[in-house]
């Protein structure tokens, strides 16, 4: 059999596509959790980001409102989970998962007249560059501008947590939030920044899905991506270049159940579809056995709420 | 001015003012949301919270809808009392389901006293080893028991699918995706003619009772109540913290497989696609509702069931989508949580007199 070495790179290049979602809203997460705040509403707020771009895009018919007001709806949203959490010190499980039921109810509602309507083409950059090195080619080239912002993003997530004054004063926060605050710096207005930056990643990752993977409305179509954005969090151990490399197994899952059912493997399609969730446990089972590993690099205060008596 | 004061205790009587208080701004930020949508907000409300439950009928389908939550809401309650986050209950309620409607499958077409404690029984073990895995994750390999619980819901009804499209498929069924019925002795029996409330509720009243006298008289009880307080405390104090865990998850996984029980062994009768409308996931909310206390948790289910019956009644009258059900699920748990600020904060008015 003679596999065409451009196939290969086309999978490839799908698979770095289905990655997009999970690498931009877990390094949004990512940060939220560095600052010690947990948000499960991840779920919730892609969402609301994939309606709130599909909405503008066939209202408006403008690609860059969309884009960025689907940002701006992640933004709103998780500013719920920030006043709720931050000012009002609620707890964070229950507040997150309260934002994912509201966040799936609300799209749905908003969503009902988006239902069947057809998306529009997202231009993609360096189309004819393409064909012109074998198996790299497709890899590199012909992809959306949101597309590369992914795979940039765990790189700037990680020099900015490493080499910046803000990314220090995040990191601070996270792992202790008393000395950082007996240094003067404002702990509240910190974290508060983190969630909205959390929720404007999270609704890019929507957008992404309903705009240019599957440019079109379907309910709940985040599937529990939300979660295995989670999950990648843990799974990098709060790195964000490991979060590239979960990212990619992810997407590769998804990707080789679509190409065994092409080729008829005989396994049920269910279970194909179920190996995503599977594996997302085991990888936390075989990541989390070490508890010495996973406690040293959990942001010490996750989760915890911070009050600062006057 | 307005002042804020932190309490030196929290305040009883408004732990138990607050779900009222919740429950009121969800109907006004509700009214709100419709006014918004282009309707009338007083007639959506009507027509949402009064018109379901107006009849004989509509009570009856009010108590249907409570029971499940009722009964997975007893069982989280257990869970979140001591600290542990199970909200995968919806998978635990499906994969109950499964084991309870093969067992009722077993018995296609015959009669007998034994068969439906059986079904029941099925049900309950069912929803406890599904309830197992992350409980056992937890306690020996230090897995995020939210988000394994939480992905075994998928895997549960990707299993469900399998079965009822499959294996299990009706053969006689025109490839509907639906088994065979279950024979009359595998039903739960209904309690009123023409209406479809059925005998689960008094499981879900018996879970009442046992979960009230296990919380407020025997020594698990007070050790689940330390061990929500402070896991430091509880481990100094010596108590088994796996051991705790584990039942905790056994209990609630039990509760949430009853739940499933009820669900396709009542006045449905046989297993299919869709057995729960996120009864597993609404039932969180129920929990906190109820304060984790039993009796409140009645209540909680009453109301959060109205949202449910209300969201169908508005859709059929008034042709508002059918999700604003869900979207007054998540009020209530944000206005809940955001009024709890007032057990440990007051708020003084200080007048301009000086």
């Amino acid at each position: 059999m003679i596999i065409d070495i451009n196939f290969i790179g086309l999978i490839i290049a799908s698979i770095m596509a289905s990655a997009v979602p999970l690498i931009l809203a877990s390094c949004g997460e990512l940060i939220t959790e560095r600052s010690g705040v947990l948000n499960l509403g991840v779920e919730g707020m892609m969402i609301i980001g994939a309606i709130s771009g599909f909405a503008l895009m066939t209202v408006t018919g403008s690609l860059i409102i969309a884009i960025f007001g689907a940002m701006l709806a992640g933004v709103l949203i998780s500013t719920i989970f920030a006043f709720l959490t931050q000012t009002l010190i609620t707890n964070h499980v229950a507040t997150g998962l309260a934002l994912t039921i509201f966040g799936i109810g609300i799209s749905a509602m908003i969503g009902k007249n988006f239902v069947g309507i057809p998306g529009k083409e997202f231009p993609v950059l360096f189309e004819s560059l393409k064909d012109t090195i074998p198996l790299i080619g497709p890899i590199l080239f012909g992809h959306s501008i949101v597309f590369y912002f992914a795979f940039a993003l765990p790189f700037i997530t990680s020099y900015f947590l490493k080499k910046t004054k803000i990314g220090l004063i995040v990191r601070a926060v996270g792992d202790s939030p008393d000395s950082a605050s007996n240094q003067g710096i404002n702990v509240r207005l910190v974290r508060y920044a983190c969630i909205l930056y959390g929720g404007a990643m999270s609704g890019l990752a929507g957008a992404y899905l309903s705009m240019i993977y599957t440019p079109q409305w379907i309910e709940n179509m985040t599937g529990g991506r939300g979660w295995i954005a989670l999950a990648l969090v843990v799974f990098s151990t709060w790195n964000p270049i490991k979060i590239l490399i979960g990212a990619m197994i992810f997407g590769g899952l998804t990707i080789i159940q679509f190409h065994m059912q092409a080729i008829g493997v005989r396994i049920p399609v269910q279970f194909l579809t179920a190996l995503p969730y599977i594996v997302t446990i085991i990888v936390l089972v075989v990541i989390s056995r070490d508890s010495r590993k996973i406690r040293l690099s959990t942001p010490s205060s996750l989760g915890k709420s911070f009050h600062k008596d006057n | 001015m307005i002042k804020i004061v932190k309490r030196d205790q929290p305040s009883r009587a408004i732990f138990f003012f607050t779900p009222v208080l919740a429950i009121f701004l969800t109907l006004v930020a509700g009214g709100l949301i419709f006014f918004i949508l282009g309707f009338k907000p007083f007639e959506a409300l009507k027509f949402f919270f009064i018109v379901p439950i107006a009849d004989k009928y509509g009570f009856s389908e009010l108590l249907l809808k409570a029971t499940p939550l009722c009964l997975i809401a007893i069982g989280l309650s257990f869970c979140f009392k001591s600290n542990n986050w199970n909200i995968g209950a919806e998978g635990q309620l499906t994969f109950g389901a499964i084991v309870s409607g093969g067992v009722a499958l077993l018995f296609y077409e015959q009669e007998g006293f034994y068969i439906l404690p059986l079904v029941i029984l099925a049900g309950a073990i069912g929803g406890m080893l599904y309830a197992s895995i992350p409980a056992i994750l937890k306690t020996y390999f230090n897995t995020n028991e939210i988000l394994v619980s939480l992905m075994l819901v998928y895997v549960s009804k990707l299993i469900l699918d399998y079965l009822v499209v499959g294996p299990w498929s009706n053969p006689e069924g025109f490839n509907f995706p639906e088994t065979r019925q279950f024979s009359d002795s595998a039903k739960l029996p209904l309690l009123f003619e023409g209406l479809r409330i059925h005998a689960g509720i008094f499981l879900a009243l018996a879970a009442v009772v046992i979960s009230w006298f296990v919380f407020y008289k025997t020594y698990l009880g007070f050790q689940m109540k330390v061990s929500g307080f402070s896991l430091k405390t509880a481990r100094y104090a010596g108590y088994k913290g796996k051991k705790m865990i584990i039942l905790v998850f056994l209990i609630s996984g039990a509760c949430a497989g009853l739940a499933g029980v009820g669900e396709i062994t009542g006045p449905i009768g046989q297993l299919h696609r869709e057995i729960s409308p996120d009864y597993g996931f609404t039932a969180i909310i129920v929990a906190f509702l109820g304060r984790l206390h039993p009796v409140g948790i009645i209540f909680a289910s009453l109301v959060v069931a109205i949202t449910y019956l209300g969201a169908e009644t508005a859709q059929i009258f008034m042709q508002i989508p059918k999700y604003t059900g869900q979207v007054f699920q998540g009020m209530i748990l944000f206005f809940l949580l955001a009024s709890d600020y007032l057990l440990f904060f007051k708020i003084k008015f200080i007048g301009s007199k000086k």
